[in-house]
């Protein structure tokens, strides 16, 4: 059997994990965004913070995923079998793209345009939120586009503990030692990850300026 | 005899290397009401530091500074900084903004009415020779060099502030350009009554422009003179600067 006759034979089946998978990306993305933004605001005056966000963040980046995700089951309340554990791994891992990108385009301003606020009489504040964050816009976005990149492929492996997704097809191809059943899984899992690359890097253009 | 509208008193500005190394030392300097300085030195000479101290973006290491018979200590500085109009060589206008969205900044943080920012916003527009109905949805990028000089003037003047510092504002341009806004801008000095403190190191500009010259050197004033007494100084570092403009005026020929 070959894998296109398997994926129009289980096509329900397919469009269900791949319902599970997308809902398991967005809603670990949504998290990282609403830490990853935030905490790179704050970090651009707090240099000490700053270093060990970073760290921290480069430092669970290295981590295998599938470790990750075993380190993560005993533990209470974050952990366990399902789809939330998976969420926490995966916000883990998108959130070095995006506080990195975030502080990088906060940063990489041409001193000239903030000499220029900060002469006309802008607050720290108005400086952060009118001039800063809309330039660095599109560095955030390209940041917020690799972590989709990654939690995309990543998220297949939450599948190991339960979460869903098409890293279901996957383990189960290894296990029936089968491509047909393994590219059932990873053939959408491609298609979504090149679909949202291209989405997001079209949004990413859009936002930059100059 | 009028206040002085700046006051420098013995003014030292020190960076906090080691040892600490002196950028303006012993500053003293009176500016008026509606007079154009220009204040000439080479690169290092401190002129864009004294600049700074206007402003609040530098802070004098001893000595006192009296805006508008204000310790510059006691001023709120945001307020002070947009009672300023401030342009700078590379013009530092905003590139996620239109043309008339960096004009209007500072009113608008100010929180003036609507209508009244907009009748400004045409006004200085106007006055810099830039047709608003042409120029007002235009991003910095879609600019020349010389219509974002202008476009910067036009920010800098929009809160109608009492002083304007200028860095270079001219420095960047081509000679041309330069000509033409230097034109321009002795036309708007003259019926703008603002008191200028314009940053130079070409002296063909200064004696154009000023009513004033302040000459410095390794962070000390040597001299301060009108354009008619300038010429005649006999100070070397002075007379380099003269020199100097009449070689490149000669070579130009």
């Amino acid at each position: 059997m070959n894998a296109w006759q398997f994926m129009v034979g289980h096509r329900a089946e397919i469009l269900s994990a791949t319902r599970e998978h997308v809902l398991l990306v967005l809603i670990s993305l949504a998290i990282a965004v609403a830490i990853g933004v935030p905490l790179g605001l704050v970090i651009v005056r707090h240099p000490r913070l700053r270093a060990v966000s970073l760290a921290l963040a480069s430092i669970l980046q290295t981590i295998p995923s599938l470790a990750l995700f075993g380190f993560l089951i005993p533990l209470p309340f974050l952990g366990g079998i399902g789809a939330h554990t998976a969420i926490v791994a995966l916000v883990l891992y998108a959130l070095l793209p995006i506080l990195r990108n975030t502080f990088v385009g906060l940063t990489s301003i041409d001193s000239a345009i903030l000499e220029a606020a900060e002469g006309m009489g802008m607050t720290q504040q108005q400086i952060l939120f009118r001039v800063r964050l809309p330039l660095a816009s599109s560095f955030i976005m390209a940041g917020i586009r690799t972590a989709t990149v990654i939690t995309i492929g990543i998220a297949t492996i939450a599948a190991a503990i339960g979460a869903g997704g098409l890293g279901t097809f996957i383990f189960r191809g290894v296990a029936m030692v089968s491509d047909a059943v393994i590219l059932a899984g990873a053939i959408p899992a491609a298609i979504l990850a090149l679909f949202a690359d291209f989405l997001l890097g079209l949004l990413e253009r859009r936002l930059r300026v100059t | 005899m009028t206040k002085p509208i700046i006051e420098f008193k013995h003014v030292e500005y020190l960076i906090s290397t080691t040892p600490s190394r002196s950028i303006l030392s012993d500053v003293s300097l009176q500016i008026y009401p509606g007079e154009t300085i220009a204040l000439l030195g080479r690169s290092g000479s401190g002129k864009t530091t004294l600049l700074k101290l206007i402003n609040g973006l530098r802070f004098p290491s001893s000595g006192t500074i009296q805006i508008q018979d204000r310790n510059i200590r006691d001023w709120d500085l945001i307020q002070l900084r947009r009672s300023i109009g401030y342009v700078i060589q590379e013009v530092g206008l905003f590139p996620h903004l239109t043309v008339r969205e960096n004009v209007c900044l500072v009113p608008q943080l100010e929180n003036w009415a609507a209508d009244r920012i907009y009748s400004r916003y045409v006004e200085v527009l106007q006055s810099v020779s830039l047709a608003p109905s042409i120029y007002s949805h235009r991003y910095p990028r879609e600019l020349s060099g010389g219509q974002r000089q202008r476009v910067g003037v036009a920010r800098a003047l929009a809160a109608d502030p009492a002083v304007l510092l200028m860095d270079e504002p001219f420095g960047a341009l081509d000679p041309v350009t330069r000509a033409e806004l230097q034109r321009e801008f002795l036309r708007l000095a003259a019926h703008m009554a603002k008191t200028v403190v314009l940053v130079t190191h070409d002296v063909r500009e200064a004696l154009l422009l000023a009513n004033r010259i302040v000459l410095l050197d390794v962070g000390r004033i040597i001299a301060v003179a009108t354009p008619r007494e300038f010429v005649r100084l006999s100070h070397p570092v002075a007379r380099e600067f003269l020199a100097a403009a009449e070689l490149s005026a000669g070579a130009s020929l």
